[in-house]
């Protein structure tokens, strides 16, 4: 469904992701794992389209992402729920929810979206007028997901969605994601939470230093030897 | 104290009218991250357009801004698409030099008004030029006092703009956080473009109405950037709420000054209001209202 070929990506001269290759199929939740700096989120830009890669492509059911502007890639339905949320803080809950669902038919479907989203996230209703900026992390969190699902996802990116949340929050958000899933969406994880991230995903790639250096199945890579000694302090 | 209440309606309607200037620089300066300082010179383009169709075709100037603020809209789509955009393309320039550039725009525009109309002072007379009203024993000047409302109406108009539509959502979205705007699907880039054309339209509307109780000459436009620029500090940058407060402000001062001290210091006092915002209240009005 999304198939990154050998991406080359860079920072001006600075190159950070060196022929990086991976797949996500249909209904899948694939994780990216991978320490500060290995490259993930810039993978995820990548295919948003924020940055584009010097060379490599990366294919959406046929359609070659990385020649599309970067504000045209939501409206094929990939949706890229950026590290650290980036809110729109002087808007409101419900004004940030809008704001994921701009194109055609996620603008069609607004309301009812809305009201899906409010059900997800009950806390959210409730602050609907208040600005986005002053929600707490957990609740910024919700609100980045919301917004991310109001696009009417095909596949949702993650960026480190736990990030800063209590330990019974980030259980909240996976579970979140897993129910994501089961609505159809298809996922794409980054996550530094490495032994619960790999229980909850179907396959798993290991980046470092820009680059893939093992993939498999949760569980297969939860059984090898560098990923127990690198990330899961074994 | 009737002089006193004379100064303050005066102000207030003065006010009004930066109010919708300072919204017009506060909307690309939120967008944009620059300061506009071609703002006053694209407002006297717009005085200009109106004295032409009201010399020439006898147009009034209220009809005008029916042709004033489209005209000044597509100059300033032309001005950041043709001229602004590119310098961002640049990675080599910093966006400082935006702003050069429209210290540069200001110029041309300025020197090719004086080249076509020479520099005298236009002024337009309209049956209502100098007419008043009386409310007790306050007089109110009819042409002042349709301005005070048409530039309400707009500022009224654009707040809903801003705050109902997708558009206007994307722009406040865009200003404030440029990435996550295209993540969502923004097109920033025709966002700077609207937002500019849509900031220069309301400032073509200010100008358009200062014309039958101002003067019209080739020069005006650099005191009103200042203004502007006066304004959008008062407010707060990129504050549209705050904006309003400033020009209300600046007009109140403006007429205080001019009464109290002389006709000589009303710029002096723009200007020292503004030193003193910077020192006492840095942030300006936005860090009272918070919007
Ligand atoms: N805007 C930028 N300009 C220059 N270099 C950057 C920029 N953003 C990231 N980098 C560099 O690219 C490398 C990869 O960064 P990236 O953000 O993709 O890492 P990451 O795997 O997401 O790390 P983390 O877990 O800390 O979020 C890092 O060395 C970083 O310094
Ligand atoms: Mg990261």
């Amino acid at each position: 469904m999304l198939s990154i070929e050998n991406i080359d990506v860079r920072y001006g001269d600075l190159q950070v992701l060196w022929g990086v290759s991976f797949e996500v199929r249909e209904r899948e939740i694939v994780v990216l794992v991978g320490a500060n700096g290995a490259g993930k989120s810039t993978t995820l830009k990548a295919i948003s389209g924020i940055l584009k890669p010097s060379s490599g492509s990366i294919r959406f059911d046929g359609i070659h992402l990385d020649q599309v502007p970067s504000d045209k890639v939501i409206g094929y339905g990939v949706v890229h729920v950026p590290e650290a949320r980036r809110l729109f803080r002087e808007m409101s809950v419900e004004e940030n929810l809008i704001m994921g669902s701009l194109s055609r038919p996620a603008k069609a479907k607004r309301k009812e979206t809305l009201e899906y989203v409010y059900g997800l996230f009950p806390r959210l209703r409730e602050r609907r007028k208040q600005a986005a900026g002053t929600l707490s992390g957990g609740e910024q969190q919700m609100c980045a997901i919301g917004r991310g699902l109001m696009a009417l996802p095909r596949v949702l990116m993650f960026d480190e969605p736990s990030l800063g949340l209590a330990p019974i929050l980030v259980q909240e958000v996976f579970e979140i994601v897993k129910r994501i899933k089961e609505e159809g969406v298809t996922i794409l994880l980054v996550e530094q939470n490495v032994r619960q991230t790999l229980a909850l995903c179907d396959r798993a790639y290991v980046l470092e230093n820009g680059r893939v250096v093992l993939h498999g199945t949760g569980s297969e890579l939860m059984a090898d030897g560098h990923v127990k000694e690198a990330y899961l302090g074994l | 104290m009737d002089v006193f209440l004379q100064i303050l309606v005066a102000g207030f309607l003065k006010g009004g009218l930066y109010a919708l200037i300072g919204i017009g620089m506060t909307l690309i300066m939120g967008v944009m991250g620059i300061i506009n300082l071609a703002h006053g010179q694209l407002m006297m383009v717009a005085m200009y357009v109106t004295f032409v169709l009201h010399s020439f075709f006898g147009v009034d100037p209220y009809l005008s801004l029916f042709v004033a603020m489209p005209a000044l809209f597509l100059l300033g789509v032309v001005i950041q698409k043709y001229l602004l955009n590119p310098l961002i393309k640049a990675e080599t320039i910093l966006p400082e030099n935006q702003v050069l550039m429209t210290v540069g725009i200001g110029m041309v525009l300025t020197e090719v008004i004086r080249f076509i109309f020479k520099s005298d002072y236009k002024s337009v007379t309209t049956s209502y030029t100098g007419a008043t009203f009386f409310l007790g024993s306050i007089s109110f000047s009819w042409a002042l006092v349709v301005a005070f409302g048409i530039a309400v109406a707009f500022t009224v108009a654009m707040f809903f703009f801003l705050i109902k539509t997708d558009l206007g959502r994307s722009i406040r979205a865009t200003a404030q956080d440029k990435d996550a705007a295209i993540l969502m699907g923004v097109n920033t880039r025709r966002i700077t473009v609207i937002t500019f054309g849509l900031g220069t339209a309301l400032v073509a509307c200010a100008g358009t109405l200062l014309v039958p109780v101002y003067y019209v000459f080739p020069d005006l436009g650099g005191p009103f950037t200042a203004k502007a620029f006066i304004i959008t500090i008062l407010g707060g940058l990129g504050s549209t709420v705050g904006a309003i407060f400033g020009g209300v402000t600046l007009g109140l001062a403006e007429s205080l000054g001019a009464t109290y001290l002389g006709m000589e210091y009303e710029d002096i006092v723009g200007l020292t209001i503004f030193v003193l915002v910077l020192l006492f209240l840095p942030g300006g009005f936005k860090r009272l209202t918070k919007v």
